[in-house]
Protein backbone atom coordinates (compact mmCIF):
# COMPACT_ATOMS: atom_id res chain seq x y z
CA UNK A 1 0.00 0.00 0.00
CA UNK A 2 1.41 3.37 -0.98
CA UNK A 3 1.26 6.03 1.69
CA UNK A 4 2.20 8.84 -0.63
CA UNK A 5 1.30 8.81 -4.28
CA UNK A 6 2.42 11.52 -6.70
CA UNK A 7 1.07 11.04 -10.21
CA UNK A 8 1.69 13.19 -13.28
CA UNK A 9 2.25 16.29 -11.16
CA UNK A 10 2.74 19.47 -13.17
CA UNK A 11 3.37 22.95 -11.84
CA UNK A 12 3.79 26.19 -13.75
CA UNK A 13 5.09 29.46 -12.41
CA UNK A 14 4.27 32.75 -14.00
CA UNK A 15 7.16 35.17 -14.07
CA UNK A 16 5.40 38.46 -13.46
CA UNK A 17 8.18 40.60 -14.87
CA UNK A 18 7.98 39.43 -18.48
CA UNK A 19 4.73 37.46 -18.43
CA UNK A 20 6.54 34.21 -19.18
CA UNK A 21 5.62 30.79 -17.87
CA UNK A 22 8.16 28.53 -16.29
CA UNK A 23 7.47 24.82 -16.09
CA UNK A 24 8.71 24.01 -12.60
CA UNK A 25 7.52 20.43 -12.53
CA UNK A 26 6.62 18.33 -15.52
CA UNK A 27 4.63 15.10 -15.08
CA UNK A 28 6.39 14.03 -11.90
CA UNK A 29 5.33 10.60 -10.62
CA UNK A 30 6.64 8.95 -7.47
CA UNK A 31 5.21 6.58 -4.88
CA UNK A 32 6.39 6.09 -1.34
CA UNK A 33 5.37 2.95 0.53
CA UNK A 34 4.45 2.84 4.19
CA UNK A 35 7.53 3.17 6.40
CA UNK A 36 9.74 3.82 3.39
CA UNK A 37 12.49 6.44 3.27
CA UNK A 38 12.70 8.06 -0.17
CA UNK A 39 15.20 10.77 -1.02
CA UNK A 40 15.05 13.16 -3.95
CA UNK A 41 18.34 14.59 -5.21
CA UNK A 42 18.82 17.24 -7.81
CA UNK A 43 20.62 20.49 -8.53
CA UNK A 44 19.35 23.70 -6.96
CA UNK A 45 16.50 25.11 -8.99
CA UNK A 46 15.33 21.70 -10.24
CA UNK A 47 12.00 22.11 -8.46
CA UNK A 48 12.56 19.62 -5.64
CA UNK A 49 11.58 22.14 -2.97
CA UNK A 50 8.55 23.10 -5.08
CA UNK A 51 7.60 19.42 -5.12
CA UNK A 52 7.92 19.17 -1.35
CA UNK A 53 5.89 22.36 -0.81
CA UNK A 54 3.12 20.96 -3.00
CA UNK A 55 3.07 17.71 -1.04
CA UNK A 56 3.01 19.77 2.16
CA UNK A 57 -0.05 21.59 0.80
CA UNK A 58 1.69 24.96 0.82
CA UNK A 59 1.49 25.44 -2.96
CA UNK A 60 -1.32 24.77 -5.44
CA UNK A 61 -0.64 22.62 -8.49
CA UNK A 62 -1.94 22.57 -12.04
CA UNK A 63 -2.17 18.97 -13.20
CA UNK A 64 -1.87 15.50 -11.78
CA UNK A 65 -2.56 14.27 -8.29
CA UNK A 66 -0.90 14.11 -4.93
CA UNK A 67 -2.57 11.73 -2.51
CA UNK A 68 -1.87 10.46 0.98
CA UNK A 69 -3.57 7.20 1.94
CA UNK A 70 -5.65 7.65 -1.18
CA UNK A 71 -6.92 11.11 -0.18
CA UNK A 72 -6.10 13.97 -2.51
CA UNK A 73 -3.95 16.74 -1.01
CA UNK A 74 -5.79 20.07 -1.09
CA UNK A 75 -3.84 22.01 1.52
CA UNK A 76 -1.83 21.53 4.68
CA UNK A 77 -3.02 18.63 6.79
CA UNK A 78 -2.41 16.90 10.08
CA UNK A 79 -1.24 13.83 8.14
CA UNK A 80 1.97 15.64 7.11
CA UNK A 81 4.72 17.47 8.96
CA UNK A 82 7.62 19.39 7.47
CA UNK A 83 11.19 19.74 8.69
CA UNK A 84 12.39 22.92 7.01
CA UNK A 85 15.90 23.82 5.93
CA UNK A 86 15.82 26.82 8.23
CA UNK A 87 14.70 25.54 11.57
CA UNK A 88 11.78 28.04 11.61
CA UNK A 89 11.47 27.77 15.38
CA UNK A 90 9.47 30.43 17.19
CA UNK A 91 12.29 32.40 18.85
CA UNK A 92 10.12 33.52 21.78
CA UNK A 93 9.15 29.98 22.72
CA UNK A 94 11.33 27.62 24.67
CA UNK A 95 12.45 24.32 23.17
CA UNK A 96 9.56 22.52 24.89
CA UNK A 97 7.16 25.19 23.65
CA UNK A 98 8.40 24.74 20.10
CA UNK A 99 8.15 20.95 20.18
CA UNK A 100 4.59 21.36 21.48
CA UNK A 101 3.70 23.89 18.78
CA UNK A 102 2.47 21.51 16.07
CA UNK A 103 0.35 19.57 18.58
CA UNK A 104 -1.12 22.82 19.93
CA UNK A 105 -2.17 23.91 16.45
CA UNK A 106 -3.67 20.52 15.64
CA UNK A 107 -5.63 20.33 18.92
CA UNK A 108 -5.94 16.58 18.64
CA UNK A 109 -4.49 15.58 22.00
CA UNK A 110 -5.09 16.75 25.57
CA UNK A 111 -2.57 18.65 27.68
CA UNK A 112 -1.21 15.64 29.53
CA UNK A 113 -0.57 13.71 26.32
CA UNK A 114 1.01 16.81 24.81
CA UNK A 115 3.38 17.12 27.75
CA UNK A 116 4.23 13.44 27.62
CA UNK A 117 4.90 13.47 23.87
CA UNK A 118 6.95 16.66 24.19
CA UNK A 119 9.19 15.03 26.79
CA UNK A 120 9.46 11.82 24.78
CA UNK A 121 10.50 13.48 21.52
CA UNK A 122 12.89 15.91 23.18
CA UNK A 123 14.51 12.82 24.68
CA UNK A 124 14.47 11.00 21.35
CA UNK A 125 16.43 13.79 19.61
CA UNK A 126 18.84 13.93 22.56
CA UNK A 127 17.93 17.34 23.97
CA UNK A 128 16.74 16.39 27.46
CA UNK A 129 17.77 19.18 29.81
CA UNK A 130 17.32 21.91 27.18
CA UNK A 131 13.51 22.17 27.54
CA UNK A 132 13.62 25.67 28.98
CA UNK A 133 16.24 27.09 26.64
CA UNK A 134 15.42 29.46 23.82
CA UNK A 135 16.33 28.55 20.22
CA UNK A 136 18.91 31.36 20.02
CA UNK A 137 20.85 29.62 22.78
CA UNK A 138 21.23 26.44 20.69
CA UNK A 139 23.63 25.55 17.88
CA UNK A 140 22.37 25.01 14.33
CA UNK A 141 22.49 21.24 14.71
CA UNK A 142 20.53 21.36 17.95
CA UNK A 143 17.94 23.67 16.37
CA UNK A 144 17.42 21.13 13.61
CA UNK A 145 16.91 18.44 16.24
CA UNK A 146 14.13 20.58 17.74
CA UNK A 147 12.72 21.09 14.26
CA UNK A 148 12.65 17.31 13.79
CA UNK A 149 11.14 16.71 17.24
CA UNK A 150 8.40 19.25 16.52
CA UNK A 151 7.51 17.47 13.28
CA UNK A 152 7.56 13.98 14.84
CA UNK A 153 5.57 15.07 17.90
CA UNK A 154 2.65 16.11 15.71
CA UNK A 155 2.45 12.44 14.69
CA UNK A 156 2.26 12.75 10.89
CA UNK A 157 1.62 9.92 8.48
CA UNK A 158 4.30 11.27 6.16
CA UNK A 159 7.35 13.22 7.26
CA UNK A 160 8.62 15.76 4.71
CA UNK A 161 12.20 16.96 5.05
CA UNK A 162 13.44 19.90 2.97
CA UNK A 163 17.25 19.86 2.96
CA UNK A 164 17.23 19.87 6.75
CA UNK A 165 21.01 19.56 7.12
CA UNK A 166 22.08 21.81 4.25
CA UNK A 167 22.95 24.73 6.50
CA UNK A 168 25.09 22.65 8.86
CA UNK A 169 28.84 22.13 8.70
CA UNK A 170 30.14 18.83 7.33
CA UNK A 171 30.83 17.08 10.66
CA UNK A 172 27.51 18.10 12.21
CA UNK A 173 25.70 17.07 9.06
CA UNK A 174 27.21 13.58 9.15
CA UNK A 175 26.40 13.26 12.86
CA UNK A 176 22.82 14.35 12.20
CA UNK A 177 22.48 11.77 9.42
CA UNK A 178 23.42 9.01 11.85
CA UNK A 179 21.02 10.44 14.45
CA UNK A 180 18.22 10.73 11.93
CA UNK A 181 18.49 7.06 11.00
CA UNK A 182 18.48 6.10 14.66
CA UNK A 183 15.39 8.25 15.32
CA UNK A 184 13.70 6.98 12.19
CA UNK A 185 14.10 3.35 13.30
CA UNK A 186 12.22 4.32 16.48
CA UNK A 187 9.55 6.50 14.92
CA UNK A 188 9.04 4.39 11.76
CA UNK A 189 7.58 7.16 9.67
CA UNK A 190 7.21 7.35 5.92
CA UNK A 191 9.78 9.93 4.84
CA UNK A 192 10.25 12.09 1.77
CA UNK A 193 13.68 13.68 2.04
CA UNK A 194 14.94 16.45 -0.27
CA UNK A 195 18.67 17.04 -0.60
CA UNK A 196 21.32 18.13 -3.07
CA UNK A 197 23.94 15.88 -1.47
CA UNK A 198 24.12 12.56 -3.30
CA UNK A 199 26.00 10.78 -0.49
CA UNK A 200 23.42 11.97 2.04
CA UNK A 201 20.60 10.59 -0.10
CA UNK A 202 22.30 7.22 -0.60
CA UNK A 203 23.25 6.87 3.07
CA UNK A 204 19.77 7.64 4.38
CA UNK A 205 17.26 6.36 1.86
CA UNK A 206 15.71 3.11 0.73
CA UNK A 207 15.30 4.60 -2.71
CA UNK A 208 16.80 7.69 -4.35
CA UNK A 209 14.93 9.61 -7.02
CA UNK A 210 17.00 11.86 -9.29
CA UNK A 211 15.53 15.11 -10.54
CA UNK A 212 16.70 17.38 -13.33
CA UNK A 213 15.90 21.01 -13.93
CA UNK A 214 13.94 22.97 -16.54
CA UNK A 215 11.52 21.33 -16.53
CA UNK A 216 11.70 19.54 -13.19
CA UNK A 217 11.44 15.86 -13.99
CA UNK A 218 12.36 12.60 -12.36
CA UNK A 219 15.14 11.04 -14.44
CA UNK A 220 15.40 7.79 -12.58
CA UNK A 221 14.92 6.00 -9.27
CA UNK A 222 17.65 3.90 -7.64
CA UNK A 223 17.20 1.20 -5.02
CA UNK A 224 19.72 1.41 -2.21
CA UNK A 225 20.69 -2.17 -1.33
CA UNK A 226 22.60 -1.64 1.94
CA UNK A 227 21.07 -3.35 4.97
CA UNK A 228 20.00 -1.44 8.05
CA UNK A 229 21.15 -0.40 10.57
CA UNK A 230 23.77 1.36 8.47
CA UNK A 231 27.00 2.41 10.14
CA UNK A 232 28.77 5.45 8.71
CA UNK A 233 31.43 3.11 7.35
CA UNK A 234 28.97 2.04 4.66
CA UNK A 235 29.94 5.31 2.92
CA UNK A 236 33.37 3.75 2.24
CA UNK A 237 31.84 0.61 0.71
CA UNK A 238 32.76 0.21 -2.99
CA UNK A 239 29.10 -0.41 -3.76
CA UNK A 240 28.26 2.94 -2.18
CA UNK A 241 30.70 4.78 -4.44
CA UNK A 242 29.39 2.88 -7.48
CA UNK A 243 25.82 3.89 -6.67
CA UNK A 244 26.89 7.49 -6.15
CA UNK A 245 28.61 7.44 -9.54
CA UNK A 246 25.55 6.05 -11.23
CA UNK A 247 23.38 8.78 -9.69
CA UNK A 248 25.95 11.41 -10.51
CA UNK A 249 25.97 10.25 -14.11
CA UNK A 250 22.23 10.75 -14.39
CA UNK A 251 22.37 14.18 -12.75
CA UNK A 252 25.36 15.21 -14.80
CA UNK A 253 23.95 14.09 -18.13
CA UNK A 254 21.67 17.10 -18.29
CA UNK A 255 23.68 19.57 -16.25
CA UNK A 256 26.31 22.04 -17.24
CA UNK A 257 29.31 21.97 -14.96
CA UNK A 258 29.16 24.36 -12.07
CA UNK A 259 25.66 23.53 -11.01
CA UNK A 260 25.57 22.87 -7.35
CA UNK A 261 25.07 19.17 -6.89
CA UNK A 262 27.20 18.00 -4.04
CA UNK A 263 29.72 15.38 -5.04
CA UNK A 264 31.75 14.09 -2.16
CA UNK A 265 35.49 14.52 -2.44
CA UNK B 1 34.45 24.52 42.32
CA UNK B 2 35.57 21.15 43.62
CA UNK B 3 38.73 19.29 42.77
CA UNK B 4 39.99 20.84 39.56
CA UNK B 5 42.22 23.88 39.67
CA UNK B 6 40.90 25.29 36.45
CA UNK B 7 38.31 27.71 37.86
CA UNK B 8 41.09 29.70 39.51
CA UNK B 9 42.58 30.40 36.12
CA UNK B 10 39.43 31.87 34.64
CA UNK B 11 38.17 33.68 37.73
CA UNK B 12 38.00 37.43 37.14
CA UNK B 13 40.30 39.52 39.34
CA UNK B 14 38.36 40.96 42.27
CA UNK B 15 37.27 44.47 41.48
CA UNK B 16 37.08 47.13 44.15
CA UNK B 17 33.84 48.67 45.38
CA UNK B 18 34.57 51.78 43.32
CA UNK B 19 35.26 49.80 40.13
CA UNK B 20 32.03 47.89 40.46
CA UNK B 21 29.91 51.01 40.98
CA UNK B 22 31.87 53.58 38.98
CA UNK B 23 28.91 54.73 36.92
CA UNK B 24 26.67 55.22 39.94
CA UNK B 25 29.35 56.93 42.01
CA UNK B 26 30.47 59.42 39.36
CA UNK B 27 26.91 60.15 38.25
CA UNK B 28 25.63 60.60 41.79
CA UNK B 29 28.60 62.70 42.77
CA UNK B 30 28.10 65.13 39.90
CA UNK B 31 24.44 65.62 40.84
CA UNK B 32 25.33 66.24 44.47
CA UNK B 33 28.06 68.74 43.55
CA UNK B 34 25.81 70.70 41.20
CA UNK B 35 23.02 70.83 43.81
CA UNK B 36 25.49 71.91 46.53
CA UNK B 37 26.98 74.71 44.44
CA UNK B 38 23.50 75.88 43.45
CA UNK B 39 22.34 75.81 47.07
CA UNK B 40 25.47 77.71 48.19
CA UNK B 41 24.78 80.53 45.73
CA UNK B 42 21.13 80.59 46.78
CA UNK B 43 21.95 80.70 50.51
CA UNK B 44 24.47 83.46 49.93
CA UNK B 45 21.66 85.53 48.43
CA UNK B 46 23.42 85.77 45.05
CA UNK B 47 20.33 84.56 43.14
CA UNK B 48 17.29 86.70 42.49
CA UNK B 49 14.13 84.81 43.58
CA UNK B 50 12.29 86.47 40.71
CA UNK B 51 14.35 84.82 37.96
CA UNK B 52 15.66 81.72 39.63
CA UNK B 53 15.37 79.73 42.81
CA UNK B 54 17.30 77.42 45.09
CA UNK B 55 17.00 73.70 45.89
CA UNK B 56 15.82 74.37 49.44
CA UNK B 57 13.12 76.75 48.20
CA UNK B 58 11.81 74.10 45.83
CA UNK B 59 11.71 71.51 48.61
CA UNK B 60 9.99 73.97 50.93
CA UNK B 61 7.43 74.81 48.29
CA UNK B 62 6.83 71.13 47.68
CA UNK B 63 6.13 70.52 51.36
CA UNK B 64 3.72 73.46 51.52
CA UNK B 65 1.84 72.53 48.37
CA UNK B 66 1.71 68.87 49.38
CA UNK B 67 0.16 69.50 52.82
CA UNK B 68 -1.80 72.68 52.32
CA UNK B 69 -2.13 73.28 48.60
CA UNK B 70 -3.69 71.66 45.57
CA UNK B 71 -0.64 69.66 44.54
CA UNK B 72 -2.17 66.26 45.29
CA UNK B 73 -5.33 67.08 43.34
CA UNK B 74 -3.25 68.39 40.44
CA UNK B 75 -1.14 65.24 40.37
CA UNK B 76 -4.23 63.01 40.38
CA UNK B 77 -5.82 65.09 37.60
CA UNK B 78 -2.76 64.99 35.35
CA UNK B 79 -2.06 61.36 36.19
CA UNK B 80 -5.60 60.29 35.34
CA UNK B 81 -5.52 62.10 31.99
CA UNK B 82 -2.15 60.57 31.22
CA UNK B 83 -3.21 57.01 32.07
CA UNK B 84 -6.48 57.20 30.12
CA UNK B 85 -4.85 58.86 27.11
CA UNK B 86 -1.83 56.55 26.91
CA UNK B 87 -3.98 53.49 27.66
CA UNK B 88 -6.36 54.30 24.82
CA UNK B 89 -3.41 55.05 22.54
CA UNK B 90 -1.77 51.68 23.23
CA UNK B 91 -5.00 49.72 22.81
CA UNK B 92 -6.06 51.39 19.56
CA UNK B 93 -2.49 51.72 18.27
CA UNK B 94 -1.81 47.99 18.61
CA UNK B 95 -5.12 46.93 17.05
CA UNK B 96 -4.85 49.39 14.12
CA UNK B 97 -1.16 48.61 13.70
CA UNK B 98 -1.72 44.86 13.48
CA UNK B 99 -4.53 45.32 10.95
CA UNK B 100 -2.64 47.84 8.79
CA UNK B 101 0.57 45.84 9.01
CA UNK B 102 -1.05 42.51 8.17
CA UNK B 103 -3.58 43.41 5.49
CA UNK B 104 -1.61 44.94 2.63
CA UNK B 105 -4.59 46.73 1.08
CA UNK B 106 -5.63 48.26 4.37
CA UNK B 107 -2.09 49.58 4.61
CA UNK B 108 -2.30 51.15 1.16
CA UNK B 109 -5.58 52.85 2.05
CA UNK B 110 -4.52 54.29 5.39
CA UNK B 111 -0.86 55.02 4.85
CA UNK B 112 -1.28 58.54 3.34
CA UNK B 113 -3.26 59.65 6.41
CA UNK B 114 -0.91 58.00 8.85
CA UNK B 115 2.10 59.60 7.17
CA UNK B 116 0.45 63.04 7.05
CA UNK B 117 -0.68 63.00 10.67
CA UNK B 118 2.57 61.49 11.88
CA UNK B 119 4.65 64.25 10.34
CA UNK B 120 2.36 67.08 11.51
CA UNK B 121 3.46 68.56 14.85
CA UNK B 122 0.57 67.58 17.08
CA UNK B 123 0.72 70.93 18.92
CA UNK B 124 -0.65 72.54 15.78
CA UNK B 125 -3.85 70.57 16.24
CA UNK B 126 -4.50 71.69 19.80
CA UNK B 127 -6.78 74.64 18.87
CA UNK B 128 -8.90 72.24 16.84
CA UNK B 129 -9.02 69.76 19.71
CA UNK B 130 -10.18 72.55 22.04
CA UNK B 131 -12.98 73.38 19.60
CA UNK B 132 -14.03 69.73 19.55
CA UNK B 133 -13.67 68.79 23.19
CA UNK B 134 -13.81 72.11 25.08
CA UNK B 135 -11.31 72.98 27.79
CA UNK B 136 -12.34 70.19 30.17
CA UNK B 137 -10.66 66.92 30.95
CA UNK B 138 -11.42 65.18 27.64
CA UNK B 139 -9.51 67.65 25.51
CA UNK B 140 -6.45 66.92 27.68
CA UNK B 141 -6.99 63.18 27.37
CA UNK B 142 -7.29 63.53 23.62
CA UNK B 143 -4.08 65.55 23.36
CA UNK B 144 -2.26 62.82 25.31
CA UNK B 145 -3.87 60.22 23.08
CA UNK B 146 -2.94 61.87 19.79
CA UNK B 147 0.66 62.25 20.99
CA UNK B 148 1.00 58.69 22.20
CA UNK B 149 -0.96 56.97 19.43
CA UNK B 150 1.45 57.33 16.54
CA UNK B 151 4.59 55.79 18.02
CA UNK B 152 2.55 52.72 19.03
CA UNK B 153 0.91 52.52 15.61
CA UNK B 154 4.10 52.99 13.58
CA UNK B 155 6.11 50.51 15.64
CA UNK B 156 3.35 47.89 15.59
CA UNK B 157 3.06 48.14 11.81
CA UNK B 158 6.83 47.73 11.56
CA UNK B 159 6.76 44.75 13.92
CA UNK B 160 4.04 42.92 12.01
CA UNK B 161 5.81 43.50 8.70
CA UNK B 162 9.10 42.26 10.11
CA UNK B 163 7.65 38.81 10.93
CA UNK B 164 9.89 36.11 9.48
CA UNK B 165 8.11 34.51 6.52
CA UNK B 166 9.70 31.16 7.41
CA UNK B 167 7.72 31.19 10.65
CA UNK B 168 4.48 31.86 8.79
CA UNK B 169 5.25 29.02 6.40
CA UNK B 170 5.95 26.64 9.28
CA UNK B 171 2.72 27.64 11.01
CA UNK B 172 0.75 27.09 7.79
CA UNK B 173 2.40 23.71 7.26
CA UNK B 174 1.08 22.72 10.70
CA UNK B 175 -2.42 23.74 9.55
CA UNK B 176 -2.59 26.92 11.64
CA UNK B 177 -5.81 28.86 11.14
CA UNK B 178 -5.62 32.63 10.49
CA UNK B 179 -6.52 33.24 14.11
CA UNK B 180 -3.83 30.83 15.32
CA UNK B 181 -1.27 32.54 13.08
CA UNK B 182 -2.26 35.87 14.66
CA UNK B 183 -2.05 34.66 18.23
CA UNK B 184 1.01 32.40 17.96
CA UNK B 185 3.19 34.21 15.40
CA UNK B 186 2.12 37.74 14.52
CA UNK B 187 1.32 39.11 17.99
CA UNK B 188 4.20 37.56 19.96
CA UNK B 189 6.61 38.43 17.17
CA UNK B 190 5.56 42.08 17.29
CA UNK B 191 5.73 42.43 21.06
CA UNK B 192 9.27 43.86 21.22
CA UNK B 193 8.34 46.43 18.56
CA UNK B 194 5.09 47.27 20.32
CA UNK B 195 6.96 47.84 23.56
CA UNK B 196 9.41 50.18 21.83
CA UNK B 197 6.30 52.05 20.72
CA UNK B 198 4.98 52.06 24.29
CA UNK B 199 8.24 53.53 25.58
CA UNK B 200 8.02 56.36 23.05
CA UNK B 201 4.30 56.77 23.74
CA UNK B 202 4.96 57.26 27.45
CA UNK B 203 7.48 60.02 26.75
CA UNK B 204 5.29 61.78 24.18
CA UNK B 205 2.15 61.31 26.30
CA UNK B 206 3.85 63.16 29.12
CA UNK B 207 4.54 66.08 26.80
CA UNK B 208 0.86 65.90 25.81
CA UNK B 209 -0.29 66.20 29.44
CA UNK B 210 1.80 69.30 30.11
CA UNK B 211 1.14 71.06 26.82
CA UNK B 212 -2.59 70.29 26.94
CA UNK B 213 -2.96 71.89 30.36
CA UNK B 214 -1.13 75.01 29.26
CA UNK B 215 -3.82 75.65 26.65
CA UNK B 216 -6.72 76.36 28.99
CA UNK B 217 -8.33 74.69 31.94
CA UNK B 218 -7.49 75.24 35.57
CA UNK B 219 -6.15 71.97 36.92
CA UNK B 220 -3.11 69.75 36.69
CA UNK B 221 0.66 69.98 36.96
CA UNK B 222 1.01 71.64 33.56
CA UNK B 223 -1.53 74.27 34.52
CA UNK B 224 0.17 74.82 37.87
CA UNK B 225 3.55 75.31 36.20
CA UNK B 226 2.15 77.66 33.62
CA UNK B 227 0.09 79.67 36.12
CA UNK B 228 3.03 79.96 38.51
CA UNK B 229 5.10 81.35 35.67
CA UNK B 230 2.51 83.98 34.84
CA UNK B 231 2.39 85.06 38.48
CA UNK B 232 6.22 85.02 38.90
CA UNK B 233 6.26 82.24 41.50
CA UNK B 234 9.56 80.94 40.19
CA UNK B 235 9.99 78.27 42.87
CA UNK B 236 6.62 76.74 41.95
CA UNK B 237 7.62 76.68 38.27
CA UNK B 238 10.74 74.78 39.27
CA UNK B 239 8.67 72.43 41.38
CA UNK B 240 6.44 71.64 38.41
CA UNK B 241 9.40 71.04 36.11
CA UNK B 242 11.11 68.77 38.65
CA UNK B 243 7.93 66.74 39.19
CA UNK B 244 7.39 66.31 35.45
CA UNK B 245 11.03 65.35 35.00
CA UNK B 246 10.77 62.75 37.78
CA UNK B 247 7.63 61.29 36.24
CA UNK B 248 9.41 61.08 32.90
CA UNK B 249 12.45 59.35 34.34
CA UNK B 250 10.43 56.79 36.31
CA UNK B 251 7.98 56.01 33.51
CA UNK B 252 10.67 55.67 30.85
CA UNK B 253 12.68 53.42 33.15
CA UNK B 254 9.63 51.21 33.73
CA UNK B 255 8.90 51.03 30.01
CA UNK B 256 12.51 50.11 29.29
CA UNK B 257 12.40 47.35 31.88
CA UNK B 258 9.22 45.98 30.31
CA UNK B 259 10.78 46.17 26.85
CA UNK B 260 13.89 44.30 27.96
CA UNK B 261 11.89 41.67 29.81
CA UNK B 262 9.89 40.75 26.73
CA UNK B 263 12.91 40.82 24.43
CA UNK B 264 14.97 38.28 26.31
CA UNK B 265 14.56 35.66 23.62
CA UNK B 266 16.20 37.95 21.08
CA UNK B 267 19.80 36.92 20.53
CA UNK B 268 21.15 40.42 19.91
CA UNK B 269 20.22 41.66 23.37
Amino acid sequence: MHKLEIDGLTKRYYVERDGRQVLALSAVSLSVAEGEFVAIVGPSGCGKTTLLNIVAGLLPYDLGTVAIDGRRVEGPGVDRAVVFQHSSLLPWRTIAGNVRYGMELHRRVDRATMQQRTDYFIGLVGLTGFERHYPSELSGGMQQRVNLARALASDPVVLLMDEPFAALDAQTREQMQVELLKIWTHARKTVLFITHQIDEAVYLADRVAVMSARPGQIKGVFDVPFPRPRPLSVKRDPGFAALEDAIWGLVDARQERGDSVGRPA
Amino acid sequence: MSGTREPELIEAPRRSFYQRHERLILGGLSVVVVLAVWQAFWSAGRISPLFFTGPSAVVKRFAEEWTGGRLKADLVYSGTNFVIGVGLAIATGVVCGVLIGWYRRLGMVFEPFVAALYSTPRVAMIPLILIWFGIGMWSKVFIVFINAFFPVLINTIGGVRAIDSDLLRAARAFCASDWQIFTTVVIPGSVPFILTGVRQAVALGLIGVVVGEMFGGSEGIGYMTNYSGQTFQTDAVFLGVVLIACAGIVLTWLAERLERHFSRWRPER
